[in-house]
């Protein structure tokens, strides 16, 4: 009985996804696979940008977060927060303790006086978070903190859309097809700017990094654009897993234990069963 | 568990293997036990002051407008640290105090940095069970030895903020503080 | 079930022998997984994924529990309680990433110890109760995941719980109410991420209880084997200490090597980027997706797309993907074939991989964007896995003609010259 009604559902399954794939075959026949413009001419591969702190053995340069936080600084800071990190850890950057003082006394805060409760400006100092940044222009800049993990490509992905601003007037994919002539619809309008690694080609942001020279590095590095986009991409790295190279080292000490450890309880293991697996 | 693994381990009839066998099971549950401990390392110090706790640690608070006999309130770690600047008669009155009557001797002295004995900084929690005691505040009850009172138990402190009355043990406690000028780092 | 053969425990220290008597917990101990419980000899590796599932347990309520201490159970604080767990607790990063790890190390444990029970036909009688408590677990682990995901309050935590609820309104007559009362509103909120919370706590200790029936209804008829054929004598077990303590106890090591790689080295690598998104219930992600774990499933629901007869394409989905973990249930009935393992089931054993494959199919798919082929691909992956339970199962296990057994456990690991002369010897 059991192995009857199994069978009839069986079959009422069967034929209801029949019944679906039936109409969408149909459908299909008739619209194609999916081709927007999207699929056809977002980049998805992204440049490549190598990073002290990619690999098992990764750790920050600190020489080039603290270049990268000057962009941050001096040309994100405007538009986007970065509102998870506090100015305390700018520590790890490699900043004394007067110097990240001095960072975060430029900070206006508002923040509840500890006695009476009254909400108030003051200057920052290192225990404060990044404050909100208010933002009247189009778009919703995202905070920073988090965004190399947010995205898909993480630091490649930042790096590539930084510098991957391109005009779109003419713009062919890697299959020599052109944007305008293929999808004629699809122009960029007016106020958003054509960027072909962005997720649906059209970003608020204006082309942040535009001139050499626009951030003034204090180590003397050349402030190329695309160096500014490196430097800041690897700065966001930190500011989304600032304990980056503590779980390397962690890692690499438990694992290089756990190998060990593991062998011991193989050996172990045939010693216990010498006995019993002799054929 | 080692010691069992061993007896449990078939006998081989040459000593030799035997002892060999015995100390690679030892090995390997003795390193399950290290890797155990290795673990429970963090589990017990997450339960530790926080990185974002232990940056607040340290306050920095300007005194400048203090006036002698006026007394403020600022915020250490959470709790309150009265900062108070005494005036002559109020010194003078502490000094008096026969410091091995006290029952936590300290003078005067002791409790406050050279040269600034006029500015008596200690935690505003009550040696008793830690509630603020009054008397730092404009018009508060300052006990009956003129220093801070505690209201949940009735202990009384002097004007060297030491116990003089009550359930209290010991002073009201003086926090590590630098003073730079008019602005004193606590912690 | 003891065999009659079975040490007995029998301690030695006085203090032992007093315990003993007025509270026999050691013995209970010994009796499950010590000296006293006899065990196939000839188990393969599939068979430490119980094990190890039971381990995985461990990480997840232990971690569990202390990332509760550090985190805020309210829609404002949710996602910067999570973060600051990331950056300012001591040790927190390894917690949180351990946990989310540990989720899918669970998953991937239990998946396998699910392919051993179908190979082996281990939920044949008499362990068909063992079968239904582990299915039983096995949804306990889906609900208790699921809510779990939704706690860091990331854009995929609120989409996946407007999603999920999403599916109990396709319900004819009371879904619409239903979806309300999950949610405590109209759409995931502070009262959804609480309950939420609450039940993500609860249910792990459910499970656990769980767990233990599981073992205890294992230990009726005691551990199945890869041949399938019971046991017969002394000759084909050994204790559970120290034999599968050695066993298990190393593979943890293996495991421990494979799970800390994930979680030092690429601790993001199975999440999704949208989840470092805080909830935003103005913005859907443009391609939301379960976690890896439930991409087969989610497949299953997404290839309904008609109306068939009188039900609506939504709750065919539905439906079918209940279905999927419920037909596991009736499988000790569905399938009748005498002999257990699919080591002996020549037609059987064709079938089963090609539901493995078809399952892995499935899984990439439901991971894949809701569109063409891989919809078109989906249906028919999904007709085959109802046809192979439903279908195929029945009727293959009424006309096959298995291979023959051996005749015990022993001669399978020595060959029966050898078993012969382990009878000769007594």
């Amino acid at each position: 009985m059991i192995r009857i009604i199994s069978i009839l559902t069986g079959l009422f399954f069967a034929a209801a996804l029949l019944w679906s794939l039936l109409w969408d075959t149909i459908q299909l026949g008739k619209d194609g696979l999916p081709h927007t413009v999207e699929k056809a001419f977002v980049k998805h591969d992204l440049k490549k940008l190598d990073l002290a702190s990619d690999g098992v053995f990764g750790k920050f340069d600190e020489a080039q977060l603290q270049r990268g936080f000057a962009v941050y600084q001096n040309v994100c800071a405007s538009c986007h927060s970065l509102k998870h990190v506090s100015y305390r850890s700018l520590a790890a950057l490699g900043y004394n303790e007067a110097e990240v003082k001095a960072i975060a006394a430029k900070a206006t805060i508002n923040a509840a006086d500890p006695l009476t409760g009254e909400f108030k400006d003051r200057p920052g100092q290192p225990s404060d978070k990044f404050p909100p940044v208010v933002y009247a222009g189009a778009g919703h800049p995202p905070d920073l903190s988090l965004i190399t993990k947010a995205r898909h490509g993480g630091a490649a992905y930042v790096y590539s859309l930084l510098t991957g601003y391109a005009n779109q007037a003419g713009y062919k994919n890697h299959e020599g097809k052109e944007l305008l002539k293929e999808f004629p619809d699809a122009k960029t309008p007016d106020g958003l700017h054509f960027n072909p690694y962005f997720a649906n080609l059209n970003i608020a942001m204006a082309p942040p990094l535009t001139a050499e020279g626009q951030v003034t590095y204090s180590d003397g590095t050349p402030a190329t654009v695309d160096q500014m986009a490196k430097d800041v991409a690897a700065f966001l790295v930190w500011t989304a897993e600032p304990e980056l190279e503590q779980r390397h080292q962690t890692g690499f000490v438990w694992m290089g234990f756990m190998l060990f450890a593991t062998v011991l309880g193989y050996m172990s293991y045939r010693n216990i069963w010498a006995d019993k697996k002799g054929h | 568990m080692a010691q069992d693994a061993s007896i449990d381990t078939p006998a081989v009839t040459d000593g030799e293997g035997v002892r060999r066998r015995d100390f690679i099971n030892i090995a390997a549950v003795s390193a399950a036990g290290a890797g155990a401990v290795a673990i429970v390392y963090p589990l017990i110090s997450q339960m530790a002051p926080s990185a974002d706790v232990l940056a607040e640690s340290s306050t920095e608070v300007d005194i400048a407008a203090v006036q002698p006999g006026q007394a403020i309130k600022a915020v250490f770690r959470k709790q309150p640290v009265f900062i108070r600047n005494l005036t002559p008669a109020e010194i003078e009155a502490a000094n008096k105090v026969d410091v091995s009557t006290l029952r936590d001797p300290q003078t005067l002295k002791e409790r406050t940095k050279e040269g600034h004995e006029n500015l008596l900084i200690t935690m505003g929690v009550c040696t008793h069970l830690g509630c603020v005691p009054q008397g730092a505040g404009v018009g508060e009850v300052k006990g009956e030895f003129g220093g801070y009172f505690c209201p949940c138990h009735g202990s009384h402190y002097d004007t060297a903020a030491r116990i003089r009355k009550g359930p209290a043990p010991k002073n009201l406690h003086v926090p590590e503080y630098e003073i730079a000028g008019t602005v004193v780092k606590i912690g | 079930m003891s065999f009659p053969w079975a040490n007995e425990y029998k301690p030695s220290h006085p203090l032992m022998v007093w315990f003993d008597q007025r509270l026999p917990l050691p013995r209970l101990v010994y009796n499950a997984v010590g000296g006293g419980y006899e065990v196939p000899r000839n188990l393969n590796y599939f068979w430490n994924f119980g094990f190890l599932a039971g381990f995985c347990l461990v990480i997840q309520i232990v971690t569990g529990v202390i990332l509760a201490m550090h985190y805020g159970g309210d829609t404002s604080v949710a996602f910067n309680s999570t973060e600051h767990i990331m950056r300012d607790v001591n040790w927190g990063w390894m917690l949180r990433y351990g946990h989310a790890n540990g989720a899918a190390a669970f998953f991937a444990v239990v998946y396998l110890h699910i392919f051993r029970g179908f190979y082996y036909g281990s939920y044949k009688a008499p362990r068909e109760m063992i079968w239904l408590l582990g299915v039983v677990i096995f949804l306990l682990m889906m609900a208790t995941a699921f809510m779990g995901y939704v706690l860091p309050w990331g854009q995929m935590s609120y989409w996946a719980a407007q999603v999920i609820t999403g599916l109990f309104g396709s319900i004819p007559l009371v879904g619409d109410p239903l979806k309300e009362w999950l949610l405590g509103g109209f759409a995931p909120g502070n009262a959804t991420l609480n309950r939420f919370f609450s039940l993500h706590f609860l249910l792990p200790f459910v499970i656990l209880g769980v767990v233990i029936l599981h073992i205890w209804a294992l230990h009726i008829p005691g551990s199945s084997n890869p041949t399938g054929v019971e046991v017969k004598s002394e000759s084909d077990t050994v204790p559970f200490y120290p034999y599968y303590v050695g066993k298990d106890g190393w593979t943890i090591g293996l495991f421990m090597l494979i799970y800390s790689a994930f979680l030092f080295f690429m601790p993001n690598a199975l999440g999704h980027p949208d989840n470092y998104i805080p909830a935003n219930p103005m913005q859907t992600p443009a391609h939301i997706v379960p976690e890896w774990y439930f991409w087969p499933f989610y497949a299953i629901l997404r290839s309904f797309t008609q109306n068939f007869l009188i039900f609506d394409a939504k709750l065919l989905g539905v439906l079918a993907m209940f279905a999927a973990i419920l037909v596991w249930f009736f499988l000790p009935w569905l399938d009748r074939s005498p002999v257990r393992s699919a080591t002996y089931r020549p037609l059987y054993r064709k079938f089963f991989w090609v539901l493995v494959i078809d399952v892995l199919i499935l899984g990439y798919l439901g991971g894949a964007p809701a569109e063409q082929p891989y919809v078109l691909i989906s249906q028919l992956a999904t007709i085959y896995y109802f046809l192979h339970f439903l279908v195929i199962v029945p009727i293959v296990s009424s006309i096959e003609r298995p291979d023959p057994l051996p005749f015990s456990i022993t001669e399978s690991v020595l060959g029966s010259d050898g078993a012969a002369k382990l009878e000769a010897q007594g």
